[in-house]
C-alpha cells in the first residue's frame, strides 16, 4: 500500500491506483471535481493515466456557492 | 388606453460589455449564504442575472452527501464567474483562479486577493500581481478592488478586462458610501465599472446605477435578506431603474422651489 494525503488527510491506496481509481473509491464524479496532485492540476482527461505514488499530496475541490 | 412597452435594455446605446461578451442584465449575483440550493436557484432566476459568482472549495471528504453547486447550476442558464474569495497572497488567488478554470467552462475569474481580516478590504499590490500573472495566462480578469483611482487605473493597464470597486465593505450592507470616487472612476476608466460589495438594498442599487456605473456584483443583500428570492426582484427593478435614470439624465438642482403649474392664467 501507498500512503497519501487527500484534502488534509492521510489515506491508503494500493500500489498503482490511479487518480481517477481514487475519485471512484471516493464516490465523486471526475466531471464535478478538480483534483490537484502536488501542486498541478490534473486535467480531466489524464486522470485515468496518472498513477498515485508514496507521499502524494491531492487536493480535490469543486463548486460551491460564494460571492 | 394605448399602452407602449419599451424594452429598456435593448435601447441602452452603451450595452455591458465584459471581455467581448454582452450581458444584458446589468446585475451580477452571487451564489453564496442562502439556506439551500433550491432558494440559490429561485434567487438568481428573479435577479434577472446571466452571470453569477462561485467558489472553489475543498469537497468535504466526511459529508455523506457532498454535492457541487453544478449539481443544482445549469451552466447553460448562468454564466459561471468562479472568484478567489478568501485569498490572501497573490500565489493562492492565481491557484484558485487555475482550479476555478479546470472546474468551469471558461477562462474567467473574479479575483480577489484580500489584505486585511477585520475589513475584507483588498491587497492592492498583490491584486495588482496576480491581476498581470492570469492575463498572461490567458484569463479574463476582473478584479475586486477599492475605490482608488489610481489602483483602478493600474488594474485597467495591467489588462483587467472590468474593474470592480466596492460600494462599502463585503457583507456590511452600508451601500455607496463615496459615489464621487465611483463616478471619478467611471468617468476616467475605459473598461467598464462594476460596483461589488456592499449593496444593501434596493434604493442602494438604483443609487450606485445612477452614478453612471456599467453594473453591480452583490450577494448578501440578497441572501440574508428576510426573502431572497422577492429581494432579487427588487434589485433586478432598481438596477434597471438607476440604468434608465442615469441614461435620462436627471433634472439639475435647485435650492429653491420652481412651479410645475403654470403661473398665469390664475382667476382674479
Amino acid at each position: 500500500m501507498l500512503r497519501v494525503e487527500v484534502n488534509g488527510k492521510d489515506r491508503e491506496v494500493p500500489v498503482g491506483h490511479t487518480v481517477a481509481d481514487l475519485l471512484d473509491d471516493l464516490g465523486l464524479d471526475g466531471r464535478l471535481v478538480v483534483v490537484e496532485l502536488n501542486r498541478q492540476i490534473i486535467r480531466r482527461t489524464e486522470i485515468e493515466d496518472v498513477v498515485l505514488r508514496d507521499e502524494d499530496r491531492m487536493e480535490i475541490v469543486h463548486f460551491v456557492g460564494g460571492g | 388606453m394605448n399602452t407602449v412597452k419599451t424594452n429598456w435594455a435593448a435601447a441602452d446605446p452603451d450595452p455591458l460589455t465584459i471581455g467581448g461578451r454582452t450581458f444584458e442584465s446589468r446585475l451580477i449575483v452571487g451564489t453564496g449564504k442562502y439556506r439551500d440550493a433550491e432558494q440559490t436557484v429561485a434567487a438568481l432566476r428573479a435577479s434577472g442575472a446571466e452571470m453569477v459568482t462561485v467558489a472553489v472549495r475543498r469537497v468535504d471528504l466526511d459529508a455523506s452527501k457532498e454535492e457541487s453547486l453544478l449539481h443544482h447550476l445549469d451552466p447553460r442558464e448562468f454564466f459561471l464567474l468562479p472568484n478567489t474569495a478568501g485569498c490572501y497572497t497573490e500565489e493562492d488567488a492565481v491557484r484558485y483562479a487555475r482550479l476555478g478554470r479546470e472546474a468551469g467552462l471558461s477562462d474567467w475569474v473574479k479575483l480577489e486577493v484580500i489584505g486585511d481580516q477585520e475589513t475584507l478590504l483588498p491587497d492592492t499590490d498583490a491584486l495588482l500581481a496576480a491581476t498581470r500573472t492570469l492575463v498572461a495566462e490567458g484569463f479574463t480578469v476582473l478584479p475586486y478592488t477599492n475605490d482608488d483611482l489610481i489602483t483602478a487605473l493600474k488594474l485597467q493597464d495591467a489588462g483587467a478586462a472590468a474593474v470592480m470597486p466596492l460600494a462599502s465593505p463585503i457583507g456590511s450592507g452600508l451601500g455607496l458610501l463615496n459615489p464621487l470616487n465611483i463616478r471619478l472612476l467611471k468617468t476616467r476608466l475605459d473598461v467598464p465599472i462594476i460596483v461589488d460589495a456592499g449593496v444593501g438594498t434596493a434604493s442602494d442599487a438604483c443609487a450606485t446605477m445612477e452614478q453612471g456605473v456599467d453594473g453591480i456584483l452583490m450577494n448578501t443583500a440578497l441572501a440574508a435578506a428576510d426573502r431572497p428570492v422577492l429581494m432579487a426582484h427588487a434589485m433586478r427593478q432598481a438596477v434597471e431603474a438607476g440604468r434608465a435614470a442615469w441614461l435620462a439624465g436627471r433634472m439639475p438642482k435647485r435650492e429653491w422651489a420652481v412651479p410645475s403649474s403654470p403661473s398665469t392664467g390664475m382667476l382674479d
